[in-house]
């Protein structure tokens, strides 16, 4: 019997627990749409804030070898624009069955609220707070991600404006206990996390003597994020009761179920759509399939958590 | 990753236009772009005018390009590629004839067309359209190709110019339109402005013909991923000029 791929986050329906992550295609209802033909389970939208921003200057993306480091500098048409794209987006997904995340960001504890009212108002499925962008302290200082209690008191003010809309807030990888920063979320009422976001790094060109990034520093996703990923997944499945997205370095539906091992409900996928083209977000959910029935393995529950005792 | 490139030679194209000959292969396919960085200055795409050894058409339309024209022989830049989807050869047993049409300074990435073309045995008819006579780019390079060419193949170039100063008056589609009621082509290539892209196109629609067209976008990652380069308008949507282009085979 085919294994049952079928994925419950927060009473939402997943036809499988593949999401495209925030950052990639995530820009217009059109790049949404063709996730969600490629077979992702849900997608998420790339993160908005209060005003249009045109992100960094190029170089802003590169592939080093063992993953990808970027810095777009969360380039975005602003809340308002942004609410205009999702609520066609949720229009266009609604015959496929597949969940539409919002990703937001923003630079106060008091604009994460205003925020978050906006993008509530297009009724996505979810709203991903995005408190761990490493790409943008030169202008934000740093990320709110980093302290437990300013990683609440954003939770708080978004949860406080967004009505029935469930919120999942997405943490960064480099903090010394991730367990408790998700806790402090939870506390706060965040009904889900995602984690993780990219990891701070640096890529430079000994030729040209400089980074090669624009911005300097940028996130380290791909392959090289994976082990990071499943550390801080494991951590926070530990801590808190609540479901996770798994993110970070997911290149294979064998890299999924390391992660559903880890403790996630849901696996994120970005990256791998440089490495593998926009189809592996449905290869992915197939191959995790394979892996499923190769091991005799009935469902995502069977092996959710297995790799925590 | 970036490569470093030394130039080794630097011809000029026009009155704004240069190619830059650097130090050794990037094994690519006609269509396909690089990104140029010049560390602290900025990175953008640019098509590959040759493969071995790479070279690169620029023309200088902003601070960056014009800091690529500063450059000379022995300076180096880097390079990012190749990227995106090339033109394709058809997969015909036999060679035929093929329609090469470049808008502008949209003729860049063609020369390297036409050099496949003719090495594979097709017959090569060339429409190069431009505002006016100084604008008009590698006219002489194409002309040249049809040196040494056999009999019964050959190279054909036209010219046009939108104010009648060099080849014929009027617009690329014109020629095209020309080009084709002398000898149907198999395939139409084309590289321009939108505008002429989308008459290519509709010429093409109402002929028949099979198209393969390249579309410009302002690339950020050139990966696939950030979404900057997507098509609006037409009737592709979804569609990522750095990815699933820059080349739409149809």
């Amino acid at each position: 019997m085919a294994p049952d791929l079928t994925c419950d986050l927060l009473g939402l329906r997943l036809r499988n627990p593949i999401v495209l992550a925030s950052g990639v295609l995530g820009t217009s209802a059109a790049l949404l749409m063709r996730a969600a033909r490629a077979g992702a389970g849900a997608v998420t939208s790339k993160s908005c804030g209060p005003g249009p921003r045109a992100g960094h200057a190029n170089p802003v993306a590169v592939d080093w070898g063992h993953g990808v480091i970027n810095a777009i500098g969360l380039s975005n048409p602003g809340a308002e624009e942004e609410t205009r794209m999702l609520m066609e987006a949720r229009t266009c997904l609604a015959p496929w069955g597949v969940p539409l995340i919002a990703s937001l960001f923003a630079g106060t504890v008091t604009e994460y609220g205003s925020v978050a009212r906006i993008v509530a108002s297009a009724h996505p499925d979810l709203i991903e707070v995005n408190i761990s962008c490493p790409n943008v302290a030169d202008e934000f200082g740093t990320p709110f991600a980093a302290e437990a209690q300013t990683a609440a008191a954003v939770t708080e003010a978004v949860k406080a404006e967004v009505g029935e809309v469930p919120i999942s807030v997405k943490l960064a990888p480099n903090v010394p206990s991730v367990g408790r920063i998700a806790r402090a979320v939870v506390e706060a009422g965040a009904d889900a996390i995602t984690a993780v976001n990219t990891m701070p790094g640096m890529v430079i060109d000994a030729d040209a003597g400089r980074s090669v990034l624009s911005n300097r520093v940028g996130g380290i996703s791909g392959p090289a994020l994976k082990p990071i990923a499943l550390r801080c997944v494991a951590e926070i499945a530990r801590a808190v009761d609540v479901p996770v997205i798994g993110t970070g370095g997911m290149m294979s539906g064998r890299d999924a179920a390391e992660m559903l091992m880890a403790g996630a409900t849901a696996v994120g996928v970005g990256t791998a759509v440089w490495y593998r083209g926009v189809t592996a977000l449905g290869e992915i959910a197939s191959e995790l399939a394979t892996f499923l029935s190769q091991h005799g393995y009935p469902s995502l529950a069977s092996i959710r958590g297995l790799a925590l005792h | 990753m970036h490569e470093r490139y030394t130039i080794t030679g630097v011809d000029t194209e026009n009155y704004r236009a240069k190619t830059l000959y650097l130090d050794r292969p990037l094994k690519a396919e006609p269509g396909q772009f690089a990104m140029v960085w010049l560390p602290g200055v900025d990175e953008r795409p640019f098509s590959i005018a040759a493969d071995d050894p790479l070279a690169l058409t620029v023309v200088a339309v902003g601070p960056f390009s014009e800091a690529i024209h500063r450059l000379v022989v022995g300076d180096a830049l880097w390079v990012r590629g190749p990227l995106g989807q090339g033109f394709k050869l058809p997969d015909t047993s036999t060679a035929g004839r093929l329609l090469l049409a470049g808008g502008g300074y949209g003729v860049a990435p063609l020369l390297f067309l036409a050099r496949r073309a003719i090495a594979a045995g097709y017959g090569v008819d060339v429409c190069i359209g431009a505002k006016t006579a100084v604008d008009v780019l590698l006219r002489r390079q194409f002309e040249a190709l049809a040196v040494g060419t056999a009999v019964g193949t050959g190279v054909t170039t036209r010219v046009t110019t939108e104010d009648g100063t060099l080849g014929a008056r009027g617009l690329v589609t014109e020629a095209v339109g020309a080009a084709v009621a002398q000898a149907r082509p198999d395939v139409v290539y084309a590289c321009g402005p939108v505008g002429m892209l989308e008459a290519v196109e509709r010429q093409c629609d109402d002929l028949g013909l099979p198209h393969q067209l390249s579309w410009e976008a302002t690339m950020r990652c050139g990966m696939g991923l950030c979404g900057a380069c997507e098509r609006h308008g037409g009737t592709k949507v979804g569609w990522l000029v750095c990815h699933d282009g820059p080349v739409d085979r149809g």
